[in-house]
């Protein structure tokens, strides 16, 4: 295996990307969204608004809190009504969101790369150079997989900040990020960046333009939909345990995908195409 | 001298489609051999073939001793290859292009810089180096492929419709850059096109080809001999000779018909070794010949003739 090779045609591929503003424009602005605006809108309201309202808005927040299992209902205990709002939403339902981001980015990166550079007629030099079948998908998923996950931890960083920052006035301490949140960077994220490169795999194969393959596999959004609907329905909670579980059948889907992606990435598959 | 491509009974089917139909070629070290065609003949396929982009559906090939469906990437390590469309990343800069090629064929990085300004200087683009490749032209995008498919020093380059889409022009700058390397610098080529002046110009030997077979192949003589054994001499005198040359001419061995009159005829021979003969038997008889032409076949006329065969 050429490492070196590898490498280049990874660093080739961002490059290439870079350059296409319909694949990063979303790429930047929903992270700002969720990162910076979401949390401030979020901690700094109930800091500016009169507390009846808080409390007539959050009138169903005892009974979201019966729902809670034993060991994420002890997060808020004496907690004020204010403070009990900013832990739920940004703690809780504005987690699965940021879910949203190491499959958007692994999604973008895999359709400009893998369908992109049919789509724009590159694809048979590429072909011919002397590389391996392994040593270019690698190459094209690196590229996708490496940025997806770094930027991921990138917006958990701001995000981070903003929120201690944002609700400082409130807490008087830094409270953030609850336990939930260290699986969720370092087991989900990766976990999703690598499912949402395998599917563009799969899709690419299928489809002939680049905007086809963004979209279908973006579809997968629906998976992290599902984890919102359950949180504010009170069916699920993402709890450290709840995130694990959900992290192991990822990866599980991940394998198989990635043996079918292996399987179907060659070149005369790939020529046939052109 | 040991063939550095040999292909035996190749065929490569796509369904109900057979692109490539039983050929058999072999290319010599050194030589510029042409695969001749109109489109659909199955030339790009074979180029796809013999690099091991495709597996054959049956027959051998082999590329410097090696079978390319097993062995692709050592194959590839020793081609280079130019293809229809120039398909380079548009987004980067042609420094950049010929860099990451230059990687991926494992040139080491100590040289890679030093390498890509080389063939980016010899193909004349050194001033546009670090533009973007969206704001070359034509012409220019076809040399910087063509940079790109030499910037491993292979010494097996596939030239597959090299001037396609170029107005004059540009192509005769390509077609000069690619005679340089033939002639020159001594580069084996596989000339895949439907421009018969271009393969006339570069070719050492051709392949006539058409729904995957091979019609023919050899080097123009060869081929027009294959086609017309015998030979036709138009002979200008300065002044009309005796009545009794012609009948004398006729009678000459090798002679198959004499036409025309007064100071321009036309001689049917049986081969081109019969014409100095031919001359020294009207100088005999006292004719004075002004100007001898031996008629010769253009490839478009052999191209022509086959492919109406086929049909």
């Amino acid at each position: 295996m050429n490492w070196r090779s590898i490498w280049a045609i990874a660093q080739k591929d961002l490059k290439e990307v870079r350059q296409n503003k319909i694949a990063w424009g979303p790429a930047v602005v929903v992270p700002l969204i969720f990162a910076i605006v979401m949390p401030i809108l979020i901690t700094v309201l109930p800091q500016v608004i009169p507390v009846e309202d808080v409390e007539r808005e959050l009138g169903d927040m005892d009974m979201l809190l019966r729902n809670l299992p034993p060991s994420l209902a002890a997060i808020f205990d004496g907690k004020s009504l204010e403070q009990m709002f900013v832990i739920y939403m940004t703690g809780f339902m504005l987690a699965p969101m940021f879910l949203i981001m190491p499959l958007m980015f692994s999604t973008v990166v895999g359709s400009d790369s893998f369908v992109g550079e049919r789509e724009r007629k590159t694809m048979e030099a590429l072909l011919y150079a002397p590389t391996s079948d392994m040593e270019l998908f690698l190459g094209k998923t690196l590229a996708a997989v490496i940025p997806a996950i770094l930027l991921s931890w990138l917006s958990y960083l701001v995000y981070i900040i903003v929120v201690n920052i944002a609700s400082y006035p409130l807490f008087g301490n830094i409270w953030f990020p609850l336990a939930t949140w260290w699986p969720l960077m370092f087991w989900l994220t990766p976990a999703l960046a690598v499912l949402g490169i395998s599917a563009t795999v799969l899709i690419s194969s299928r489809v002939k333009t680049f905007m086809e393959a963004y979209q279908l596999s973006a579809s997968l959004v629906v998976l992290v939909l599902g984890l919102v609907v359950g949180q504010a329905t009170g069916v699920l909670f993402l709890g450290v345990g709840t995130v694990m579980v959900i992290g192991v059948l990822v990866w599980i889907l991940d394998v198989a995908l990635i043996y079918l992606s292996v399987n179907r990435f060659n070149r005369s598959a790939l020529i046939a195409k052109l | 001298m040991t063939a550095i491509v040999e292909v035996n009974e190749l065929e490569r089917v796509f369904g109900a489609n057979r692109a490539v139909d039983g050929m058999t070629f072999h290319v010599e070290p050194g030589e510029v051999f042409g695969l001749l065609g109109p489109n659909g003949a199955g030339k790009t396929t074979t180029v796809r073939l013999l690099n091991g982009i495709l597996p054959p559906s049956s027959g051998s090939v082999r590329v410097f001793g090696l079978d390319p469906a097993s062995e692709g990437q050592r194959v590839r390590q020793q081609t280079g290859v130019l293809t229809e469309t120039p398909a380079l990343y548009e987004r980067l800069s042609a420094y950049e292009n010929l860099a990451f090629f230059a990687t991926l064929a494992g040139i080491p990085e100590s040289a890679l810089k030093s390498r890509a300004l080389e063939m980016l200087a010899f193909f004349g683009l050194q001033d546009r180096a670090q533009d973007k490749v969206e704001t070359y032209s034509k012409g220019m995008k076809q040399r910087l492929a063509l940079a790109r498919a030499l910037i491993h020093k292979p010494p097996l380059l596939f030239l597959d419709e090299p001037t396609s889409g170029l107005d004059p022009e540009a192509a005769q700058h390509v077609n000069g850059l690619i005679a340089d390397l033939g002639r020159q610098n001594g580069q084996t080529i596989l000339l895949a096109t439907h421009n018969l002046l271009e393969a006339q110009r570069l070719c050492d030997r051709v392949a006539v080809m058409n729904k995957g077979r091979i019609l023919a192949m050899g080097s123009l003589k060869e081929l027009a001999r294959k086609l017309w054994p015998v030979t036709w001499v138009d002979i200008t005198f300065w002044q009309a000779p005796a009545e009794n040359v012609t009948g004398s001419l006729k009678t000459h061995r090798g002679v198959k018909a004499v036409t025309g009159q007064g100071e321009a005829w036309q001689v049917q021979v049986e081969g081109e070794d019969v014409i100095p003969q031919v001359v020294q038997h009207l100088a005999a008889q006292g004719a004075s010949i002004l100007k001898v032409n031996p008629r010769d076949y253009t490839l478009e006329d052999i191209y022509f003739a086959l492919q109406a065969g086929e049909k």
